[in-house]
């Protein structure tokens, strides 16, 4: 394993970590509580929208955030064979 | 076979089997005792996870306050699942491939310094006990009010069979018994919500059911009904909510790093083989946690619903059977205010609010012109009614009419939910004292062996002393949760953060964070929950920034990391083998397994 090649890795990972954390801030602390009141207009069978989100949407969401992390975060151990 | 026989029945069974795993799964080293030898499988490890994590109050307590909360409530639903996706993506994987015991290994190791480790036990110590204090309690309030016995003793009885499994077990025994119990607990906790969907709305899925039209056909929303009928009664709708933006923000993300800080959680990342195995772990995790917390918000909103439909306006001997039961337990009071024999629910909005002068009922010990148990210290405002927040998932069964075995089950649930996570916490508190102070400062040159015996003992310790505290609970148990919670935010999070971030990160700065995030946390906590500055707890609106005490971890957090990266600019780099370390620990090869010695 070159220095490099762990640079490149890393940076990748942070990129991930960037995007799937937006992902996180959005659908928390975004639609279920920042843009709750707007979200509320809109409604989906029984639910507010925005109140769905901090009560369901919110961590649906999580749980796959997690799983695409994981395998993301796979691939990339092998593209750089740190996957041993 | 009466429901006191059925309990007795399923609570034993329950017990015999999280025995017999722990005789089954003892521990013979300090690697199995400490991390289970490192080799547990990612789903177990997910379950024992979620096991650990949902503890009484998560169980009982938790949908309870969302159905007096409603939309506020929310903040724990969001902060104590979205705390995984920050354990998931920012600690696990790196945690795990240090591959040592404890928090503050890492933190003594990757700040090179005996005072950051000291202030990391120091941290962990306070935090686990804090919690663990509250985690007997609930064993001994279950034990008496399924078992009638004595809260006490019910307490002690708790303490005896933690003790047996931890410290025979240790991390491996916890583990095994952990997933049994992470099965038993959330059977418990679906199956009546599953019921009394099917009753409210026709549909078997709660948190479906949530969102769909009631089953009387009328077509209307459940939550639109629910909505309607708290503005009618005074109460805010369920919906909406009346906490600021700010504090629901402040509290949430506080929950969430809370949860991610918390060492009793993320010890359980050092039990699996491979960092991949950390990060699949947390997933499962986090998935196992879900079932609960998607389907505890559907219990609170039915629960809410069925509680205002049936008492309010109702003839005080017009009321079912449950009503009586719970409130001979004292969980449940009413004062006739107006003199008319009915129930009068309201809220604020029509001169309502708390039906209580102070925190619980104060029963005379007379009966009153219905019938019902009357009190001392009801307030003047017109709200008639007491309903203790917890028996919305306790009474639930009997609201519903469910038979005697899902009744024995949810009492078998709790119980499940607070002994794991006492036990989880009694690991870490022993693995602090056996491992961080002795074995890593006091004295380096015991043995394998030595430490093995120094870890049993210290968990016999750890049992007693938070058996006491729950016997005599200190008069801040109010302030348990959010404290913990604070503090784990407020120290450890960002000097994890930083230390797998941040390479320039030294010894000088996170040492400095820490403490001030730990002081400003206590400060705040102590002025504004407990109000031992000023003799009163003063009033909200002389909260900083308008957040509450609950909400003030994000502050602390925040506090820390300025303070850290402040110091650090001004002190020198860490040595070149720490900073090794770190680029050590960012990729995921080459994991060994967790051991003691590098």
């Amino acid at each position: 394993m070159t220095k490099n090649n762990a640079k490149a890795y890393w940076k990748e990972n942070l990129r991930y970590l960037f995007i799937l954390l937006s992902i996180w801030f959005i659908v928390s602390f975004g639609a279920g509580i920042l843009l709750k009141d707007t979200l509320n207009h809109i409604s989906i069978g029984g639910f507010k929208l925005g109140f769905w989100f901090a009560q369901q949407g919110a961590i649906y969401v999580f749980v796959i955030l997690i799983f695409v992390y994981v395998r993301l975060m796979n691939k990339l151990d092998k593209k750089y064979g740190f996957d041993n | 076979m009466d429901t006191q026989t059925l309990t007795y029945i399923i609570v034993g069974i329950t017990f015999a089997l999280y025995i017999g795993i722990a005789v089954w799964s003892r521990a013979g080293s300090t690697k199995e005792f400490y991390v289970a030898g490192g080799g547990v499988s990612p789903i177990a490890n997910g379950m024992a996870t979620a096991a650990d994590w949902m503890s009484a109050a998560s169980f009982i307590s938790m949908a309870g306050i969302i159905s007096f909360l409603g939309y506020d409530g929310s903040v724990f639903l969001m902060g104590w699942t979205g705390g995984y996706v920050l354990l998931a993506l920012l600690l696990a994987p790196y945690l795990r491939k240090f591959g040592k015991f404890t928090v503050p290994d890492f933190i003594g190791d990757r700040y090179y310094s005996n005072t950051a480790r000291s202030v990391a036990v120091f941290c962990a110590l306070i935090v686990s006990f804090t919690y663990i204090a509250g985690q007997m309690r609930g064993v001994g309030v279950v034990f008496s009010r399924f078992l009638e016995v004595d809260i006490n003793t019910g307490v002690v009885i708790g303490m005896i069979i933690v003790l047996f499994y931890a410290v025979l077990g240790g991390m491996k025994g916890i583990t095994y018994t952990q997933v049994a119990q992470y099965c038993v607990l959330i059977f418990a906790f679906l199956v009546p919500a599953i019921f009394i969907s099917i009753q409210m709305t026709n549909n078997p899925v709660p948190m479906l059911g949530m969102g769909d039209t009631l089953a009387d056909g009328s077509g209307t929303y459940m939550l639109d009904k629910l909505d309607g009928l708290s503005e009618e009664l005074g109460f805010n709708a369920y919906t909406e909510g009346s906490k600021s933006l700010v504090d629901v923000f402040a509290i949430t993300l506080a929950l969430m790093v809370g949860t991610a800080g918390l060492p009793h959680v993320i010890v359980r990342f050092f039990t699996v083989k491979r960092v991949r195995d950390a990060r699949k772990s947390a997933g499962y995790a986090l998935l196992f946690i879900a079932f609960l917390y998607i389907t505890a918000p559907a219990v609170a909103s039915f629960a809410k619903l069925n509680l205002m439909e049936t008492v309010n306006q109702t003839e005080y001997k017009a009321l079912p059977k449950w009503f009586n039961t719970w409130e001979d337990l004292g969980l449940i009071a009413w004062t006739d205010k107006n003199q008319d024999g009915k129930v009068q629910y309201l809220g604020p909005k029509l001169d309502g609010g708390s039906a209580l002068s102070s925190k619980s009922p104060e029963f005379t010990g007379e009966r009153g012109m219905s019938g019902e148990r009357l009190i001392s210290n009801a307030s003047d405002n017109a709200n008639e009614l007491y309903v203790d927040r917890d028996i919305m998932v306790l009474a639930n069964p009997e609201i519903a009419n469910l038979p005697g075995w899902v009744i024995a089950l949810v009492a078998a649930g709790c119980l499940a939910a607070a002994l794991s996570t006492a036990a989880g916490l009694l690991l870490v508190i022993s693995s602090s004292v056996s491992h961080d102070l002795i074995k890593k400062m006091i004295n380096p040159n015991i043995s394998e062996k030595g430490e093995l015996v120094a870890a049993r003992l210290s968990s016999v310790v750890a049992v007693i002393v938070a058996g006491y505290f729950g016997i005599n609970p200190p008069g801040f148990v109010a302030a348990v949760v959010a404290l913990a919670f604070g503090l784990a935010a407020s120290s450890f999070f960002p000097a994890i953060i930083l230390g797998i971030f941040y390479k320039r990160m030294n010894k000088e700065g996170a040492i400095a964070g820490m403490i001030v995030g730990t002081i400003a946390m206590l400060l705040y906590m102590i002025k504004f929950k407990l109000g031992w500055f000023d003799d009163v707890v003063p009033d909200e609106s002389e909260w900083w920034f308008g957040i509450s005490p609950e909400g003030f971890g994000t502050v602390a957090m925040l506090l820390n990391f300025i303070v850290s990266i402040v110091i650090m600019k001004f002190t020198p780099a860490p040595p070149e083998d720490v900073q090794d370390i770190v680029e050590n620990i960012r990729i995921p090869s080459g994991a060994g397994e967790a051991a003691a010695g590098h």
